[in-house]
């Protein structure tokens, strides 16, 4: 008790921190990995190809990997100038969203082909029809593996403790600065990730229970 | 599939298509020209920062770091199988209290990140006088997070099983045990092998985390072989060469997923399962 209690000022800010690269993150990746998915059934084969690619790379690489490059190798490129936290949440969207499009397409899948007919035969383009008749219903039917793709992105926040940002998988290297029990410090981490996977496993019972497609 | 989406296309839609496809192409080249501009303006492809790669000596340390990952990799999994299938057994058992204990502990190692295991076996196991050298903080750790990811597997295989089959054996007089090694096991091995395998690609990249516990395995090479100022310190090219080695593993655990999955769907013994369970329905990927 005493270390998290001498340390509340590395536990509020670090969990804070985490909690904010979490929602930046996770809001990114649902767009951007929404809109791969969409590329990923369009008409045009180039963009399913580019989509598919994305994908295969992003989804066969490591994420320390993705976050070495991006920290390490990306700034000898001089292309934009990125803080760490930035880097962080870019390397987290890039590869959260290639495993949230593949979700998004086999919620895709999952809608039945007569909803897809009907709002052709009204006339719609294919836009209208993944934006408004398809993707609605489609999200709505994979709300649980959407959360826990989100639960791991919670998880995986704490690579980036690696990378010079202050979040919570980073409070270990201060503690030893400061001299307290590792262990104990690491294991009252453990216990807010456990509390943040719980309230997460929470909004992922409610929505599944309120969202759910009655078929 | 996703076909249903559109129409087969008429002729304007045909010609519609072709001018997105000759835009998206375009936008698609002109991001991947610019990269590569940026990769020979900074001077990334420029021999000296590829020469590393010839000498023999960094070849063979390449390999060497190859191998520490193929090794933390084979271990964990064969462990992390082990801790699953115990787990799994402990879940699905008649005694409340085994059930409890098997549960509480799945969960727990489900909701800690990776990343907090291995520091708490790295960094610290030593309060408590034991010190273990990154390795087996690695293994440990890849062991009892992907050990209970699968355990939730397996569970989740034997259960989704068709009742009739346990009943069945019981019906033949089998006992719980011969029920469960006899007729369970192996047709839930048998459905749930292409998810098994997926998580064992997890666990290989979950390896690349030894990076940062020290363990001097791909990745840790890349970055130590990309600072080295003789070589121009091509961290560019190094970290390439390492994400074209891990993707290249990981296709071919994919690929040989998809074989089992190809060959089990031909099989007579197969058994039809409503919807076998993903990985990404219990878990998510790490």
């Amino acid at each position: 008790m005493d270390v998290l209690l001498d340390n509340l000022d590395l536990y509020g800010p670090f969990f804070w921190t985490t909690i904010k690269l979490f929602l930046i993150s996770g809001v990114a990746s649902l767009i951007f990995g929404t809109f791969l998915a969409g590329l990923r059934v369009s008409p045009v084969p180039v963009f399913r190809a580019v989509g598919a690619t994305y994908v295969t790379l992003l989804r066969n690489t490591p994420l320390t990997l993705v976050f070495v490059f991006l920290v390490f190798a990306y700034p000898l490129l001089d292309i934009i100038d990125l803080s760490y936290f930035t880097a962080a949440v870019v390397s987290l969207t890039l590869y959260t969203s290639a495993f949230i499009c593949e979700v998004v397409r086999s919620g895709i899948n999952t809608v039945p082909v007569g909803q897809a007919e009907a709002a052709r035969a009204l006339g719609l383009t294919f836009t209208q029809i993944l934006g408004q008749i398809v993707l609605p219903q489609a999200i709505r039917s994979v709300v649980p593996p959407l959360m826990s793709m989100l639960i791991a992105l919670l998880k995986n926040t704490t690579i980036a403790a690696g990378f010079s940002v202050a979040e919570a998988g980073a409070i270990r290297q201060y503690l030893s600065e400061r001299g307290d029990n590792q262990l104990v410090g690491l294991l009252w981490v453990a216990l807010g990730f456990i509390i943040l996977v719980a309230v997460l496993s929470f909004i992922q019972r409610t929505l599944e229970k309120r969202w759910s497609v009655a078929r | 599939m996703s076909n249903v989406l559109f129409d087969i296309p008429g002729p304007k839609a045909r010609t519609r298509y072709r001018v997105f496809a000759v835009l998206g192409t375009l936008v698609v080249a002109a991001v991947i020209a610019y990269i590569i501009w940026r990769f020979i303006d900074s001077g990334q492809f420029s021999a000296r920062r590829w020469e590393w790669l010839q000498y023999a000596q960094v070849q063979r340390d390449l390999l060497d770091a190859l191998l520490a990952t193929l090794q933390a990799f084979a271990l964990g999994a064969v462990l992390a199988l082990v801790f699953g299938a115990i787990f799994a057994a402990g879940r699905l058992s008649d005694h409340a209290w085994i059930r409890g204990i098997s549960t509480g502990i799945v969960e727990f190692f489900r909701a800690i990140p990776l990343l907090i295991l291995m520091f708490l076996f790295y960094y610290g196991a030593p309060a408590l006088g034991i010190s273990l050298p990154p390795f087996a903080a690695v293994v440990l750790g890849l062991t009892l997070y992907n050990g209970s990811v699968l355990a939730e597997v397996f569970r989740a295989g034997i259960l989704a099983l068709p009742k009739g089959q346990s009943e069945a054996a019981y019906a033949l007089g089998m006992r719980k045990t011969q029920v469960m090694t006899l007729v369970l096991i192996p047709q839930a091995v048998r459905s749930m092998l292409p998810t098994i395998i997926s998580q064992l690609v997890v666990l290989l990249k979950d390896t690349a985390l030894g990076f940062l516990v020290t363990y001097p395995e791909l990745l840790y090479y890349a970055r130590y072989i990309g600072s080295q100022g003789t070589f121009g310190r091509p961290i560019v090219p190094s970290t390439l060469v390492v994400a074209a080695m891990y993707i290249a593993l990981c296709l071919l655990l994919t690929a040989l997923a998809n074989y089992i999955e190809r060959r089990q769907r031909r099989s007579k013994k197969h058994v039809e399962v409503e919807r076998p369970p993903t990985t990404e329905d219990v878990v998510g990927v790490a």
